[in-house]
């Protein structure tokens, strides 16, 4: 299996193969094949893109890197699926070679497991919601995963709720499940999401850019005034502040970050303290 | 795909924002969002951005036979269709509804209001009249369809130019806008529509709303007018009862903002017509900016550039000189050399198809080409030869032969005589079929 991919992606590279070290940062298309660290050490000066696999591959120590999305795994090398910047973050605890990943961008929302998504009730069918989560299909979520809910206690969901829970089940193979328990059975914050404030809907990459830690946008956001604020991983944002005034000023500044550089940004904001 | 729902989260925000004279991208109830108007190279072609919403128009004409009732004359044909880029909700089964609601309202607007004089486009009577028709096309749907086509149509209309006619007797010609200049259409007024959102039963109005608003509304009243404040088309649909002074109300506001989009409009009719006088770049590439994501944006990072002279010298200082590349050229007989392998030798092909071989010529001088790089011959000092070389396009050039005590590095070109003798050597007639493909 990884032999005639392997031979494809080479074919396709067209030029030879990188090192992920190099390219940290930069923009990669798909298609491009990268080499890891272990592997940069074999290949030796001159030595050209093709390389036959050894048989004896298992024997050379392998530091365990974990592929992120917009990588494959092909062969030995790393191939792009992608396109935008390489990143990669050391590991913590010091096991294994660290996450790759491709930064792009991206405005449809794909379900991936584990993600803390918000989504609209659609339908009640018997035991089950359908909620709708911006992928291809919507997204099943029983009566029975919410913090407290038992067979007599039934939650008070109606449709066109909105609903902040993680996926349990997302492949391309089946339809999505989610949940609104954690695995110790509490809420954590998952549930039915209030009945004011406004949902609108963001690319993929400023959620990704305001949910890192130590975000400014959002430090700046709450000093302006207070305010409750959900993130949904496919996009969607629900905000709510004291007065429909200021829900909307906020949901119009986090849709123009996407555009604006920091300083226009910081202008912004004092300007709005201000007033 | 199914339209994302919307939660009543959603609705409720939205309602109270209306009841509160507020709505979502900061705009009064009777402003409109911006307006863009972009025309393309052709004449006709014009692309309408109302906020978001973008709508593309075209107009095209055709001579053909007039109906049989109406033999004097011309064809009016509006089409408006629903890209599925619009929005994800548009299918090619599925938009019938929206679809047949929107012709019918531009047609209405644009047919029957007479703004075409039709009776101008009729070439001979009962025989020969234009056939004028004009395609829309929404590229982003974010609310307020109707509008933005409406405004899209009679832009391309006006900005549109049809062949020159003359008749004389029995003859039609028809001028290429080489010979003659093309002459506009012949419009009498510009009707524009402009749609009225209804909410808690007629309680409060939008002026153009957005897709969100759309959504959550009553009922719609459009009204078109042109600037002259006649009014071409109303239609109220969603079923509310609307009273006689809120019609009132909203006919003088349209009568309001028809003046402005007009005005809008024969600006930008007249910026296009200006540049392309003036011989100025026009057409979409100018006019549509570039949008770019700053999201992923690095700063620039100051680079100290002091000690590259330094480096770069020490670099060169220590690389090694390139190797020089000797070519040893091979001589057969006096007066045929050859220098590095050639391709195949294929001269019995050659002399059959050379004749008919002019297109394949060219693709085979560039790869002949290519290969005689790799040989490293030097086929730039043609002027140190004595012999004159003639570059022509004629394929009884002539040959001329080098003297062979001269410097067996350049090339020698043959003359059709010699093209029997057993040469080896593909590269004379290399240099011929290069000499067509440089010219």
């Amino acid at each position: 299996m990884a032999g005639p991919v392997s031979v494809a992606a080479e074919y396709l590279a067209g030029s030879r193969a990188r090192a992920a070290r190099t390219v940290l940062g930069q923009v990669v298309l798909p298609g491009e094949e990268l080499l890891l660290p272990e592997q940069e050490d074999a290949e030796g000066p001159g030595g050209a893109g093709e390389r036959p696999l050894s048989l004896n591959a298992g024997a050379r120590s392998r530091v365990r890197v974990v592929c992120g999305p917009g990588l494959r795994r092909c062969g030995d090398r790393l191939l792009v699926t992608k396109c935008g910047r390489l990143r990669h973050k050391e590991p913590g605890s010091g096991s294994g070679g660290g996450v790759y990943w491709v930064d792009s961008q991206q405005k449809r929302y794909v379900p991936v497991k584990g993600d803390h998504v918000i989504g609209i009730v659609t339908a009640k069918s018997g035991d089950i919601f359908k909620v709708d989560v911006g992928g291809s299909e919507p997204a099943s979520l029983s009566y029975l995963s919410f913090e407290g809910a038992t067979k007599r206690n039934r939650p008070n969901v109606q449709v066109g709720d909105l609903i902040y829970g993680q996926f349990v089940v997302a492949n391309k193979d089946m339809e999505p499940e989610m949940v609104c328990i954690d695995s110790c059975g509490r809420a954590n914050g998952m549930g039915v999401i209030g009945q004011d404030g406004l949902l609108f809907k963001v690319t993929l990459g400023l959620i990704r850019k305001l949910l890192a830690p130590d975000c400014e946008i959002i430090q700046e956001v709450g000093k302006l005034y207070p305010l409750e604020i959900v993130f949904g991983m496919n996009g969607r944002i629900w905000v709510k502040a004291k007065t429909i005034q200021q829900t909307l000023i906020l949901a119009n500044i986090l849709e123009a970050c996407e555009h604006m550089t920091s300083d226009q940004r910081k202008q912004i904001f004092s300007r709005l303290a201000e007033s | 795909m199914k339209e994302t729902p919307l939660s009543n989260c959603e609705r409720r925000f939205l309602l109270r924002a209306i009841e509160e004279k507020k709505r979502l991208d900061g705009r009064q109830t009777y402003d409109y969002r911006n307006i863009r108007i972009s025309f393309g190279t052709d004449y006709g072609c014009c692309m309408v951005e109302l906020g978001k919403t973008r709508v593309l128009g075209q107009v095209s004409c055709e001579l053909v036979s007039p109906k049989l009732n109406r033999a004097t004359e011309g064809i009016l044909f509006f089409n408006l269709e629903l890209s599925q880029m619009a929005a994800p909700a548009f299918e090619p089964g599925r938009q019938s509804d929206l679809l047949v609601k929107l012709n019918r309202l531009l047609e209405r607007c644009l047919r029957n209001s007479k703004c075409i004089d039709t009776e101008s486009l009729c070439v001979v009577a009962g025989e020969k009249v234009w056939q004028i028709r004009v395609d829309l096309h929404l590229l982003n749907h974010d609310g307020n369809i109707i509008d933005a086509a409406s405004i899209a149509a009679i832009v391309a209309l006006c900005h549109f130019r049809r062949p020159d006619v003359s008749v004389q007797g029995d003859e039609i010609t028809l001028y290429t806008p080489e010979e003659r200049d093309p002459v506009p259409l012949s419009i009498h007024h510009m009707p524009i529509c402009v749609s009225f959102a209804f909410f808690q039963q007629g309680t409060y109005l939008l002026v153009d709303p957005n897709e969100r608003e759309e959504r959550v509304m009553d009922g719609l009243l459009v009204i078109a007018m042109n600037k002259h404040r006649e009014i071409c088309t109303i239609q109220s649909s969603g079923g509310i009862m609307l009273l006689k002074d809120q019609v009132l109300r909203c006919s003088k506001i349209t009568g309001v903002k028809v003046a402005e989009i007009t005005e809008l409009i024969l600006k930008a009719l007249e910026n296009d017509q200006k540049v392309r006088k003036e011989g100025g770049k026009f057409g979409f590439a100018e006019s549509i900016a570039n949008q770019r994501i700053t999201a992923f944006k690095m700063e620039k990072a100051p680079i100290d550039t002091s000690d590259v002279e330094e480096k770069a010298e020490e670099i060169i200082a220590e690389a090694e000189p390139p190797s020089e590349v000797v070519s040893t050229p091979v001589l057969w007989t006096p007066g045929t050399a050859q220098i590095g392998e050639g391709v195949e030798n294929s001269w019995g092909d050659l002399e059959d198809s050379e004749k008919e071989d002019d297109e394949g010529g060219g693709d085979e001088a560039i790869i002949l080409d290519s290969i005689k790089m790799d040989t490293g011959v030097e086929v730039s000092d043609i002027g140190s030869q004595d012999a004159p070389i003639i570059l022509s396009d004629s394929e009884e050039e002539e040959m001329i032969i080098l003297e062979p005590d001269k410097n067996p590095k350049k090339i020698r070109t043959q003359t059709t005589s010699a093209k029997q003798e057993k040469a080896p050597s593909k590269k004379p007639v290399k240099r011929r079929k290069k000499k067509r493909a440089a010219n």
